[in-house]
């Protein structure tokens, strides 16, 4: 389903244009890191990727789909992981259930992806009592289970400590080897730097660079990011 | 004051006694209010639900008038039952005023909006939460509802309870569209207004303290309830 595209998509909210006639293409293969400031647009765009929000104007087409069907085969995890009420175990279960998974077959991969990012120990504990670092892990391995052509990930270690952070790089890397295109936003220019392979450099809604990761940081071909990185480097 | 210790006297001995009369009484007013917040919770639970999580032209109106319709006075709930099911009334012919099954129906009239405007603000609050998370995983209305229905259900069963409480602690619904009659549809509230305008303080007094054991036990479960799922469930 992927080439992802995007033409002269603008998207507009309260009178405030966030994405500005940006046009792009997402291919498979190499990890897609979004970068920029925070208030470029970030999430949004990734939200329209997703299909959560619909463009005020353009077009954003999935290769083999209708224009504006949402294939189902891609996932999101968000910045705040939101649990169920239920058990760590249930919770990936129930996104098996709504994709149409068996029974048998949503308890199997559940508990096969639980394993895979480490929470086996408290799989049948209440999901939504878990460290944020583990709730994360859940989300992950939540979209994981679905067997995603494309997984989209919004920030998903801003609200976590340098460990947790660590271990969710590691899940994203054994996702994206288990043949899952990886498309990501962040603000840390570490983990761009560890997790990318391309940078989408977005800035007040526009598309402002696209570069190879190592080019981007060695020789950024545009200002804006140049004093991006100069900015943020510090913090990194 | 000598009368008022001697009525409270004979009233615990009548509920220690469990006196037939009273059982009667006791066991008529739970069986009709729990009827009647069942039939409630099916209407109202969803129906909060639907309104919390969808959004459609007038919802707005919707939920003013949910939130208005919590404060209906039970006896012009009774006075509005009690023409419909009247003789001349349209469901006339179906023959149940002054019958339990006439109780039921005002008081579910009375406590649907509360269990619907009440649960429309949890369910609010969870799709605020859950939402981009539900549709992200593929939910549509129906998966979402019967989801954030079973994931709040803590929450609900104390709004439940709040309106059992409402329904068993009224009195102008049933007495208008029930009638007070004894052994038919006596319940507690109309016969301790019954009986104190009868001078018989002691069963009045007797099933005063049964009603307000009843109210203060189910709120005190509620508290509990939501006390022990947030600990556990987070």
């Amino acid at each position: 389903m992927l080439p992802l595209v995007l033409e002269e998509v603008r998207f507009v909210a309260g009178g405030r244009v966030i994405i500005d006639s940006l046009s792009m293409e997402i291919d498979a293969g190499p990890r897609t890191v979004i970068l920029g400031p925070n208030g470029a647009g970030k999430s949004v765009l990734m939200r329209l990727c997703h299909g959560l929000l619909t463009p005020t104007a353009g077009r954003i087409t999935w290769r083999g789909t209708r224009n504006g069907r949402r294939p189902r085969q891609q996932a999101m995890v968000f910045q705040r992981p939101v649990m169920l009420r239920r058990s760590a175990l249930a919770n990936v279960t129930y996104g098996l259930e709504l994709a149409g998974v068996s029974r048998r077959e949503r308890e199997l991969r559940a508990q096969d992806v639980i394993e895979a990012v480490g929470l086996s120990h408290v799989a049948g504990k209440p999901a939504r009592v878990l460290s944020g670092g583990e709730q994360q892990k859940l989300a992950l391995a939540r979209a994981w289970a679905l067997g995603p052509e494309v997984l989209f990930l919004d920030e998903p270690t801003a609200n976590l400590d340098p460990g947790a952070t660590r271990d969710l790089e590691t899940i994203v890397g054994q996702i994206h080897a288990s043949g899952t295109k990886i498309v990501m936003t962040t603000h840390n220019l570490g983990q761009a730097r560890r997790l990318g392979d391309e940078i989408l450099f977005i800035d007040g809604g526009r598309l402002v660079e696209r570069a190879p990761v190592d080019r981007f940081f060695a020789d950024p071909a545009t200002a804006e990011a140049a004093a991006f990185i100069r900015g943020e480097l510090p913090w990194t | 004051m000598d009368g008022i210790s001697a009525a409270f006297g004979e009233a615990a001995r009548l509920v220690a006694a469990a006196d037939p009369a009273l059982v009667a009484i006791v066991a008529l007013s739970l069986k009709v209010s729990v009827a009647a917040v069942a039939a409630a919770a099916l209407i109202g639970l969803p129906l909060g639900a639907i309104v919390g999580i969808t959004r459609f032209p007038g919802r707005h109106f919707v939920v003013v008038t949910l939130n208005a319709l919590m404060g209906l006075p039970p006896v012009v709930v009774g006075l509005v039952v009690y023409l419909l099911l009247s003789r001349a009334g349209p469901l006339g012919p179906l023959g149940l005023l002054f019958t339990p099954a006439a109780m039921v129906a005002a008081q579910t009239v009375l406590v649907t909006p509360i269990l619907a405007a009440l649960s429309r603000q949890v369910l609010e609050d969870a799709w605020h939460e859950h939402g981009e998370q539900l549709r992200s995983l593929g939910a549509g209305t129906g998966d979402s509802v019967l989801t954030l229905l079973w994931d709040t259900r803590f929450a609900l069963v104390t709004i439940v309870l709040a309106g059992f409480g409402r329904a068993a602690a009224e009195v102008g619904a049933v007495m208008i569209v029930g009638g007070n009659i004894d052994g038919v549809t006596r319940v507690m509230t109309t016969a301790i207004a019954l009986e104190t305008s009868k001078g018989d303080l002691p069963l009045a007094l007797g099933l005063g303290i049964i009603l307000v054991t009843l109210v203060l036990a189910i709120n005190a479960a509620a508290q509990l309830i939501r006390t022990a799922a947030l600990r556990r469930y987070g």
